[in-house]
């Protein structure tokens, strides 16, 4: 697996998302800061149709951490891609964090 | 497309081979895989068109910006994992019956133990003269809407040649091609199959004030090269219609071009003839679908063939199935923005059935009840203009339940609210509440039972609603009045997270002093948080603390627009709408707002709110936007987010020779005091300087009336979709108490109200109400 080095942690926002490009593919990388961890997903709405889903609100469902999608509020688990609302799938991204250096790797 | 290579071994296991890929195809093979069909069948599937399966229902979509991957039933993976072969743009031409082996276009072989002919059904093309010229199309595969889209860039016209419930979609995807658009029917009346005659004529008034020109009655003779655009159909009546591009929708034929060849029984007007195990003349051969003839009649909708495809499968592998026992054809559907609804016998055909009639000009819409001689039983129903009667009609329809002894009731108007509904409880357990997944009231019941305790659970066991949809509202009424039923308590917690409601968070975080969202999760919540308690506590914590809500505590508590200060738009850019209080600005300050909109390439708009919006600003340029825009003394308008939205005001006496007060200056007071408060809702002012009323403050949340004596203040009020006149509270208060008085109802509201509740339904919703 090939890791790119995307940014540093101080980049993230705890509980929230950010947007990287890698590759020509943005993607979102979301922080949940009680155990540091990290998620990576595409950042292509794929019902709204536009790169926002790394400004999506982190929602936990009945313990999955979720994001919903700031346009339509469909909810991705984050760590699958998986919706729950809908039949579809996110595109998701092998993400580490090293010395407070980001990695992603594609899956 | 093809995994054919990889998938055809020599095996000795039977060969079953499927002839079209289409949605009933498809899901045949989802069957298939649901039953393990490819322990005992090797299993193949060709299909002509160069896609696998999709969404044929939702073709339509394929102009509003859905690709082939959206529409896709499914995943080439899933034929992989299934062990099922497949080949697209592949075309079987013949098929030999006695020795059991079907013939490709490109002369390949395969033989078969069972043969399921999938074939669907073509576009009918009436046979007039000149049919057959370039740009004329049909509606039918994503290529066909290719071809249209292609065309329709260099047309300027388009006509339909067939005004049925196909013909009208097409011609609403004309519309929004940008071509003006035409729909020549040859019946009296459009969707003749749906409607009656009243029904008809008052779609076609509905559509012909969308600027679509219908001509019904009208029978082409012939088409022609035209003056002024590409064709000129020539009318029986001696008129003609010049167009730049025709699409016929005249019905669809069943496709048994294979069946004829092979000498299988075929109905006299077409269709394959099937049993009540959908086997056609041949035994080991059956035919599913729009293709297939059972007693007489074509299915032309997704629900029967899907019916179909579960009984065929079932019996090929040995399955003690249900038969196939025909369908119902109601339909209810939205064309060109109209609802249009129609059930079992919209003619009236039974013999002395009597029948209901509503019919309102004003408002555009018709109901007819079809019901039994004695007036207990729906025969059938047509509805146009206003489908929220469908629902209720089908299941007494398809129910046979007794009709209440006032029927009328189920079509005529209600003062507020929804129409008469039907009680849940009064379905019976078989009432069929998705007709396209078959599912059933009591599925819902059993998968409920079984700990599916969510909507969303009960959709993804059984399938409901996620054919065509038209079930969504009636599942969530049948799910929830389970849940009911099952004494699953409807609490009025704000999310799973907080066993509270929001006034009783705000009085916590009162009262204990608290100032971020994880103590309050801490001490009383449990989880991490959603996305309703995040931004409710935010907003409760704004409002009690008035902290800057993008404290690094607070940053992820707000949704996207709180967190730029701007509006996101539907393609991910922002709005931005700086505040202008009151609705006065300087010429200064007009060009800079010019100037920035010129620079970032923005949209710009007066908004219903007196300000000025500007559209399209990506994420990266709203520092520079803002950047530019607080040098000059800009700050945000808060246009997004639960909180003070604008005061609009008239020019008050200043100007006006009306006016009694200074309108302007009270107006930019109250904004100036007010901006910034985060509320429950979103909370909308105005002030006018006499009650002549231009500021419309009577449908404010807070609205300010210049009188002789000062000031009256009226509340509650709302515009939108639900207006509500604002009530008066209080008259002829002077400057200091007006702002008194507003302040302690604010209080109150942000204190004691809803999540999401405006004041006008906080109003009408305090215990013992508003009484005027
Ligand atoms: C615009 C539009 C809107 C619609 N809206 C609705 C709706 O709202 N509700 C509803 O219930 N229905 C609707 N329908 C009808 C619905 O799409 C059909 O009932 C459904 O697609 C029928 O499925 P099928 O598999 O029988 O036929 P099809 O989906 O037509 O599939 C047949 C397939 O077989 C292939 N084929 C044919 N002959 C051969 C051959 N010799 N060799 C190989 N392949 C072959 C064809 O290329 C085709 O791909 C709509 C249809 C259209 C076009
Ligand atoms: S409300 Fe009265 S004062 Fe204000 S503009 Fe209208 S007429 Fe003039």
């Amino acid at each position: 697996m090939s890791w790119i080095k995307v940014c540093s942690y101080e980049d993230l926002v705890a509980n929230a998302g950010i947007a990287v490009k890698v590759m020509d593919k943005q993607v979102a990388i979301f922080l949940d800061p009680e155990f540091n961890q990290l998620f990576a997903l595409s950042n292509w709405d794929p019902i709204g149709k536009a790169n926002v889903m790394s400004r999506g609100l982190m929602a936990e469902i009945e313990g999955v951490l979720t994001v919903a999608s700031p346009l339509y509020k469909q909810k991705y688990c984050l760590s699958t891609g998986v919706c729950i609302d809908e039949d579809i799938v996110l595109p998701i991204w092998n993400v580490k964090l090293e010395n407070d250096v980001v990695w992603l790797a594609p899956k | 497309m093809s995994n054919i290579t990889q998938l055809i071994r020599n095996t000795d296991k039977p060969h079953l081979i499927i002839v079209g890929n289409g949605m009933v195809g498809h899901h045949f093979i989802e069957q298939l895989a649901q039953l393990g069909a490819h322990q005992n069948y090797k299993i193949t599937v060709f299909g002509e068109e160069p896609n696998l399966a999709y969404d044929r229902v939702h073709l339509s979509e394929y102009f509003t910006g859905k690709s082939y991957h959206d529409l896709a039933m499914s995943e080439p993976s899933f034929y992989d994992n299934n062990d099922i072969a497949y080949e697209t743009s592949a075309r079987v031409t013949a098929i030999d019956s006695l020795a059991k082996n079907i013939q490709l276009a490109d002369g390949r072989e395969f033989s078969f133990e069972k043969l399921i002919l999938a074939t669907g059904s073509y576009p009918f093309v009436p046979p007039i003269k000149g049919h057959d010229r370039e740009n004329t199309f049909v509606y039918r595969t994503l290529d066909d809407l290719d071809a249209i889209r292609e065309c329709a860039q260099s047309a300027k016209t388009g006509t339909v040649v067939g005004g049925g419930l196909l013909g009208l979609e097409a011609a609403n995807a004309l519309k929004n091609l940008g071509l003006k658009t035409s729909v020549v029917e040859f019946a009296p009346r459009l969707m003749p199959v749906q409607l009656d005659e009243t029904g008809g004529a008052l779609l076609r008034n509905m559509i012909s004030t969308l600027g679509v020109d219908v001509y019904t009655a009208t029978a082409t003779t012939q088409i022609v090269a035209g003056n002024d655009a590409v064709h000129r159909m020539e009318f029986a009546n001696g008129d003609y219609l010049e167009t730049d591009l025709i699409l016929f929708s005249a019905g669809i034929r069943p496709q048994d071009a294979l069946a004829k060849q092979a000498q299988l029984k075929v109905g006299e007007r077409g269709g394959i003839v099937v049993n009540d195990y959908c086997q056609t003349s041949h035994d080991d051969i059956y035919a599913i679908g729009e293709c297939a003839l059972w007693e007489g009649r074509i299915f032309g909708l997704v629900a029967p063939g899907y019916s179909m495809a579960k009984v065929a499968a079932n019996h090929i592998l040995g399955f003690q199935g249900e038969a196939f026992t025909g369908a119902d054809m109601s339909t209810k559907l939205k064309l060109l923005g109209c609802d249009v609804g129609s059930i079992g016998d919209a003619h009236q055909t039974t013999p002395s059935a009597k029948r209901f009639v509503y019919q309102d000009d004003f408002l555009n819409v018709y109901r007819k009840m079809v019901v039994s001689e004695d007036g207990t039983k729906l025969l059938g129903a047509v509805l146009v203009g206003d489908n929220s009667y469908y629902d209720t009609l089908l299941q007494y329809y398809l129910n046979g339940i007794t009709l209440p002894s006032n029927p009328q009731s189920l079509i005529l108007p209600v003062s507020d609210g929804e129409p008469v509904g039907l009680g849940i409880d009064m379905l019976p357990a078989t009432a069929s509440i998705c007709s396209c997944h078959n599912v059933t009231k009591q599925d819902i019941a059993e998968t409920i039972s079984s700990g599916s305790m969510t909507l969303g659970e009960v959709k993804r066991v059984t399938k409901a609603s996620t054919g065509c949809g038209g079930c969504s509202a009636l599942l969530k009424k049948v799910v929830d009045n389970e849940l009911l039923a099952l004494g699953v308590e409807v609490s009025t917690d704000i999310c799973e997270h907080f066993s509270y409601t929001r006034q009783d968070l705000y009085n916590l975080v009162k009262i204990d002093e608290i100032k971020t969202f994880k103590e309050l999760l801490d001490k009383y919540g449990k989880g991490k948080g959603c996305e309703v308690c995040k931004p409710a506590v935010g907003n409760i914590l704004a409002s009690v603390w008035n902290d800057f809500v993008l404290k690094k505590e607070h940053v992820s508590l707000q949704d996207t627009n709180d967190r730029y200060l701007a509006n996101m738009q539907k393609d991910g850019t922002y709005s931005v709408v700086p505040r202008i209080p009151g609705g006065e600005i300087t010429p200064d300050k007009l060009i800079v707002l010019g100037e920035v909109a010129k620079k970032y390439n923005l949209y710009t708009k007066i908004t219903g709110g007196q300000r000025i919006d500007l559209f399209g600003a990506t994420l990266s340029e709203l520092p520079h936007i803002w950047e530019e825009l607080i040098a000059v003394g800009f700050e945000t308008g808060q246009a997004y987010g639960k909180s003070v939205r604008t005061v609009k005001s008239c020019v008050g006496s200043t100007w006006c020779r009306f006016g009694v007060n200074d309108s302007m200056t009270m107006a930019i007071d109250i904004e100036n005091r007010y901006k910034g408060l985060r509320s429950p809702h979103k909370l909308k002012f105005a002030v006018s300087g006499c009650t002549r009323e231009c500021a419309e403050a009577q449908s404010k949340d807070i609205g300010v009336i210049a009188t002789e004596g000062g000031w009256n203040l009226y509340v509650c009020g709302n515009g939108g979709m639900k207006p509500r006149h604002a009530d008066l509270f209080a008259t002829d208060l002077t400057d200091q108490q007006l702002i008194t008085y507003i302040d302690r109802l604010l209080m109150f509201y942000v204190k004691t109200a809803d999540r999401l509740q405006r004041t006008s339904v906080w109003m009408e919703s305090l215990e013992g109400g508003w009484t005027t």
